[in-house]
């Protein structure tokens, strides 16, 4: 193994074993996530008006990112990592998009 | 003598081109993949789920109350596998069994809620092909069932396997991996909930 690739090894390791993510920090994640699930829910019983739709879907975006970032750690694993992940992503998002907007999903 | 050997295998899996986990590579690679079959299948039954002919339709046949209680359930499976994954960082072979059970015994409570909604959804005369929002809704939730289910298989025989001592090289990164592929059936199930049920037609 060359010098750049065991720094980046080292680098790695540090990255994902120094994130200082404790038990403890794990359960008030999961406190904060069950939070907003609880608010999610509300939305069915209290009528939120235009705030509806916009929170919800800024709610479930928030959840999806906080359990990928800190209980997926890739907030703390290296980037090649994210790039994996958020481009399969982002490709099913933006084809999935195109195709509903092809069956006029958003204009109905 | 015994640490050695332990750090050595810790670092083995590193030792590649990228410097980075080949096992772990594959596995965000793998999930990357899965978002284009889920994104499928969500966007099959958001088409579909106005589409009722005859049969309920999805506002008069969901129990949000019951889902959200599901959906907590498998919201706290995900607390309780990276609680597995840190015990396994520690190296606590005690707390990442009992973990790692917990984690298999929510995910069932979980599977068990859907059989039990699906059941009750068929008696009020939701069949699988009675309307394209039931077939695409069955397909949809009935995908992610699945993937809970391996989970669920693939954690006890983690612990079984682990009992029995028979994990070779990184237990730490092997726990990981099935961590990292039970978050992803959580965050597919985030959205579901959303789209699916708490957003009406």
């Amino acid at each position: 193994m060359n010098t750049t690739t065991e720094h980046a090894t080292e680098h790695d390791h540090a990255d994902a074993h120094d994130h200082a993510m404790t038990d403890a920090k794990y359960i008030r994640i999961a406190l904060i996530l069950a939070a907003i699930t609880a608010l999610e829910v509300s939305t069915y019983y209290v009528d939120f008006g235009p705030l509806f739709l916009p929170s919800l879907l800024i709610m479930m975006v928030i959840k999806f990112v906080m359990v990928v970032s800190y209980f997926m750690h890739l907030k703390f694993d290296s980037k090649v990592f994210s790039l994996m992940f958020y481009t399969g992503l982002g490709l099913a998002v933006s084809v999935y998009a195109v195709a509903l907007a092809t069956f006029k999903f958003f204009i109905s | 003598m015994a640490d050695v050997a332990v750090a050595h295998d810790q670092h083995a899996a590193h030792h590649t081109s990228s410097g980075l986990s080949n096992v772990k590579l594959a596995m965000w690679l793998f999930l990357g993949s899965e978002c284009l079959l889920f994104g499928g299948l969500i966007s099959t039954y958001m088409l579909y789920r106005g589409r009722v002919n005859e049969g309920p339709r999805p506002g008069q046949i969901f129990d949000i109350p019951f889902t959200s209680v599901s959906s907590f359930v498998l919201l706290m499976s995900s607390l309780t596998m990276v609680l597995a994954v840190s015990a396994a960082q520690r190296k606590d072979d005690r707390n990442m069994n009992l973990w790692l059970t917990a984690t298999a015994l929510l995910g069932a409570t979980f599977v068990g809620g859907q059989v039990y909604e699906f059941t009750a959804f068929y008696r009020e005369g939701l069949g699988f092909t009675t309307s394209l929002f039931s077939s695409s809704f069955y397909t949809l939730t009935g995908f992610h069932g699945v993937h809970v289910t391996i989970g669920v298989i693939m954690l006890m025989s983690l612990v079984g396997i682990n009992k029995r001592s028979k994990i070779h090289g990184d237990r730490a990164e092997v726990v990981e991996m099935v961590g990292l592929y039970w978050h992803f059936v959580d965050v597919v199930w985030i959205v579901i909930f959303t789209l699916v049920y708490l957003i009406p037609t």
